[in-house]
């Protein structure tokens, strides 16, 4: 399987997010249009109509049936994928952790955008955050490329005979989406043989072993099962590790649990998820070119959270901005920001930080913004003190 | 369940009456909490229970993947599908979702046991209480005497979606059941049925009154047993001698308060009501029947 069967396109993230659908070729897609991610499902259909792909569409009246469909589905025993964003993962909310509490592996792409009131189409994650403890697994990717690579990893994932957990690939909205990047497509064949075929697991279909999936269970059994699933969750960060090594071989990008951007003799560093990566690299860069040594660590596995490797990553630094688009209004720092904060807990020595709420409802996200977020840490680091531990980024006030 | 609950019987009922293998989805609800507990369950047959809103788009989900695997050649089994929700899961909160299913012409039918109410959260009114009854939302008060309201007319709701089969049903007349379901079985498409499933514990009735409510409510007419195949009205059982609704009121605590003198608009208004149904349908029937 050479590099040379690979595909140099010019394509945006949901185009990409659509491609790596038709190539995975799931047995049932239920979904629900919804800005921005409804051009995936545009897309996949008509895969569908022309007869590209042998999947079966169910095209339901709202995303709570989606993924009430998608349940059915994988039930049932077969590969099953949707997409969705915002208003529409909220209104999942309660059959996400129907799909992770009845262990079935959906795959959906999410394509991050703010939640109303008031109403907003653009990115920001308040709809991925909003539902990053709902038993999912939660992959987040930069940009189109990553989202592509992290579609096609995560069925693998999901699919893992030792995990059998739903996974969530997280895009930002309208800056990724919709934006045509170039990127590099696998083969058809090496995305089939890639991810494999589908393993059934007691399938509802299979009417000589009739199984019940929904049972009642109270207060007797109900914390071992929760127990079970976090033991699960637990073996997700192997898998996805082998997983990219895996990936790495068919197509020569690397994949881990977050990336780092010169990070290692770095003394101040942004962590920052997605699209906004992009734009603080090349801030570090210009940082860097004036003799500060700043760095940047971009998670991609979010749920469940690599606590531990994450907190080796960062416990050299001297000061840290957790850069967070999705806020708790007042109430809390940005979930980004807790995590991170966790991360570094146990050790007797640690960075100084703080939170930086930014780019909610698809604010532009500047690289003005960026080095105004490493002046301030580069004054942290030499003053030994932080000024203020949570405010925005580009907000009037 | 409870003893001398309806429901139980319905679903046995259009069970037994399969030919087909069945694979079932079931709404959260009193079916749904007793029948599937911690490792064991009384289902022998495939089922699933996810939510109380969703019966229907679950199967639909089910039913879709057995069309998709049908088609790759993976299974070469025949399966029939049912969903069973009760009057809260499928009048109510389950709506949506039924509505939806139904358009998208899945090859399933849906059974409703419908005994008025939100039995298993303690008796809370739903669009499918009758008119009158005392609920513990609606509870009959020296201001309101119990549901100010009509009940939804769900059967007719589903027969606007214009699919092949609806029909109402009743436990107490178990071969026109019996039929229905074989006869909703074996046509291709979406399917509704309706069927009252008597609940002693909100009815206030007598824990061995299931049948006998069920045959009252077909008596009065205030439960009329009818399909609709193809848009044609057809009444399958038609009572010999209509008998007032008090006959089904009566037995039933529900009711009790609209007995009392300062109440006797609304027992009127009560069997109003029943009468303009009942004889809506049989000029429906007409319509649709046969002419010279």
């Amino acid at each position: 399987m050479g590099m040379n069967e690979k595909r140099i396109v010019a394509v945006t993230g949901n185009e990409a997010v659509a491609e790596a659908m038709r190539q995975i070729n799931p047995d049932v897609c239920a979904a629900y249009p919804i800005t921005p991610a409804t051009d995936i499902m545009q897309r996949f259909t008509s895969f569908v109509s022309n007869g590209k792909v042998k999947t079966e569409m169910v095209l339901v009246e709202s995303e709570h049936s989606a993924m009430s469909a998608c349940v059915g589905a994988s039930a049932a025993g077969g590969r099953v994928a949707t997409a969705t964003s915002s208003q529409g993962l909220a209104l999942m909310w309660e059959e996400l952790f129907i799909a992770s509490g009845t262990r079935l592996p959906i795959v959906m792409a999410l394509v991050n955008r703010a939640l109303s009131a008031p109403l907003n189409i653009h990115g920001d994650h308040s709809d991925g955050m909003g539902a990053r403890d709902c038993g999912w697994i939660q992959l987040w990717s930069e940009n189109g490329q990553e989202a592509y690579d992290n579609m096609v990893q995560s069925f693998r994932i999901a699919e893992h005979m030792d995990i059998r957990m739903p996974a969530m690939v997280c895009l930002d909205g309208f800056i990724i989406s919709h934006s045509i990047e170039r990127m590099e497509f696998l083969d058809d064949e090496i995305v089939r043989n890639f991810v494999g075929e589908f393993k059934t697991t007691n399938p509802l279909l299979d009417i000589e072993h009739p199984v019940s999936y929904g049972p009642l269970i109270l207060t007797d059994y109900y914390m071992e099962y929760r127990r079970a699933h976090a033991e699960v969750m637990s073996k997700v960060k192997n898998i996805v590790l082998d997983t990219a090594k895996e990936f790495e071989n068919i197509s020569g990008r690397k994949y881990g649990l977050f990336e780092t951007y010169r990070l290692e003799d770095a003394e101040i560093g942004i962590v920052v998820l997605n699209s906004a990566a992009g734009t603080t690299k090349d801030a570090v860069d210009i940082f860097r070119d004036k003799g500060i040594k700043a760095g940047l660590l971009k998670p991609r596995l979010f749920r469940p959270f690599p606590y531990e490797e994450v907190g080796e990553a960062l416990k050299h630094l001297k000061a840290i901005c957790v850069l967070d688009r999705a806020d708790a209004f007042g109430a809390s720092y940005g979930p980004l920001f807790m995590e991170i904060a966790s991360a570094l807990y146990k050790y007797k020595e640690r960075p100084l930080m703080f939170n930086k709420i930014y780019g909610l409802g698809g604010r532009d996200y500047m690289p003005g913004h960026a080095e105004e977020a490493l002046s301030e840490l580069a004054e942290t680091a030499k003053k030994g003190v932080v000024k203020t531990y949570i405010d925005y980024l580009g907000v009037r006030e | 369940m409870c003893s001398g609950c309806g429901a139980p019987i319905v679903v046995k009922m259009a069970l037994l009456a399969s030919e087909y293998p069945v694979i079932a989805s079931n709404a959260t609800g009193c079916l749904e909490v007793s029948t599937c507990i911690s490792e064991f369950t009384a289902w022998k047959i495939p089922w699933i229970h996810n939510a109380f809103e969703n019966a229907a788009a679950t199967i639909s989900g089910v039913e879709t993947m057995y069309r998709s695997l049908k088609k790759q050649g993976k299974i070469d089994k025949d399966i029939k599908f049912m969903a069973f929700g009760g009057d809260g899961g499928t009048y109510d909160i389950g709506f949506q979702s039924l509505s939806g299913a139904m358009e998208r012409g899945h090859d399933m039918l849906y059974i409703c046991y419908d005994n008025g109410a939100y039995m298993n959260t303690g008796i809370q009114r739903s669009s499918a209480t009758p008119f009158g009854a005392d609920t513990t939302t609606c509870p009959a008060g020296s201001v309101i005497p119990g549901k100010p309201q009509q009940r939804k007319d769900l059967t007719k709701i589903m027969a606007a979606h214009g699919i092949p089969y609806v029909a109402q049903a009743s436990a107490s007349h178990w071969s026109d059941l019996v039929k229905k379901v074989k006869k909703a079985l074996d046509i291709t498409g979406p399917k509704f049925m309706n069927i009252i499933a008597p609940c002693n514990r909100g009815w206030r009735s007598q824990t061995n009154d299931a049948i006998l409510l069920s045959r009252l409510a077909v008596e009065t007419c205030y439960w009329p047993l009818f399909e609709i195949e193809d848009g044609v009205t057809r009444i399958t059982v038609k009572p010999k001698e209509k008998k007032p609704l008090t006959d089904f009121l009566k037995p039933q605590g529900r009711f009790k308060h609209m007995f009392a003198p300062q109440n006797e608009a609304q027992l009127k208004q009560a069997q109003d009501g029943v009468d303009k149904y009942w004889e809506r349908l049989l000029r429906e029937e007409e319509f649709y029947s046969p002419k010279e």
